[in-house]
């Protein structure tokens, strides 16, 4: 098991991510593919960490910034499933392809 | 003969790539909820092998309790057939189009790079929690007051217009 590993399976989750953002058409799926793509990015995170000889101070620091990024995540989360939770109760949709009365 | 982490590595990540396809063609919307479920205690395992314990029980606490739930209770409040009738759109092949080309970006940047790997000493939770009390102090206080400030503004956005006027 070395660093190649995490950083293949980081690049899959990625794209399998990436795909859902731009395939799915219901809000939350789209939220759920966010999710992965941020998980993405941890793993490739803890590989680095864990597997490029690092001594203890860079392999907590690294820790804790993982830490946050799921704190942030978390955030991000809650925000977004109001929003949805709102336009949904104003629309009567999730679609994202009907939430255009932004637009000019 | 494979090593027993490399094969546990393996297991682990075939859950995380299993349960992440799952979310991203499965049409029913709470199965995709599971499948990232799946998906999250693989990562999970992905933590424990490369020695973060205690991310690993972040991990499963935040996502496996926290954030699965929350989309279950989204979908509950939501009529759960209004999500059964949205298929993918039509930029499909785009979408599977773009994800390819990233990933053999991706692919050829990690092929192409010479990455020494050298298994680093693990860290113990004690030290983590005494640098992130210690060291990351300040900066783990603002996370908390950025979740407290995320947690009352969906409150706030989800309220019923006519309440408390």
């Amino acid at each position: 098991m070395t660093i190649i590993h995490f950083q293949f399976l980081s690049a899959i989750l990625f794209s399998l991510g990436l795909y859902g953002v731009l395939a799915r058409r219901s809000a939350v799926l789209i939220l759920m593919s966010i999710e992965l793509m941020l998980n993405a990015v941890n793993i490739n995170l803890i590989g680095f960490v864990a597997f490029r000889g690092f001594g203890q101070e860079i392999q907590t620091f690294g820790q804790v910034l993982i830490i946050f990024v799921i704190t942030i995540a978390a955030a991000e989360l809650a925000l977004a499933i109001a929003i949805i939770l709102r336009i949904y109760r104003n629309k009567n949709s999730v679609n994202v392809d009907e939430m255009n009365i932004l637009k000019g | 003969m494979i090593s027993t982490d490399l094969l546990l590595f393996f297991i682990a990540s075939s859950l995380v790539v299993g349960g992440g396809v799952l979310v991203v063609t499965v049409k029913n919307i709470v199965y995709a909820a599971f499948a990232l479920l799946v998906a999250m205690l693989g990562t999970a395992g992905i933590f424990l092998l490369a020695f973060a314990d205690f991310l690993a029980l972040v991990q499963i606490l935040i996502y496996g309790g926290a954030v699965v739930v929350v989309i279950l209770f989204a979908l509950m409040l939501t009529r759960i057939e209004d999500f059964k009738g949205l298929t993918d759109n039509s930029q499909k092949p785009l979408a599977v189009l773009a994800s390819i080309t990233v990933l053999t970006i991706m692919m050829y940047a990690i092929v192409s790079t010479a990455m020494p790997s050298s298994k680093s000493d693990p860290v113990s939770m004690i030290d983590l929690g005494v640098s992130l009390f210690q060291d990351w102090a300040i900066p783990f206080e603002v996370a908390s007051l950025v979740l407290l400030v995320a947690l009352i503004g969906a409150v706030v956005l989800v309220r019923q217009d006519d309440e408390g006027r």
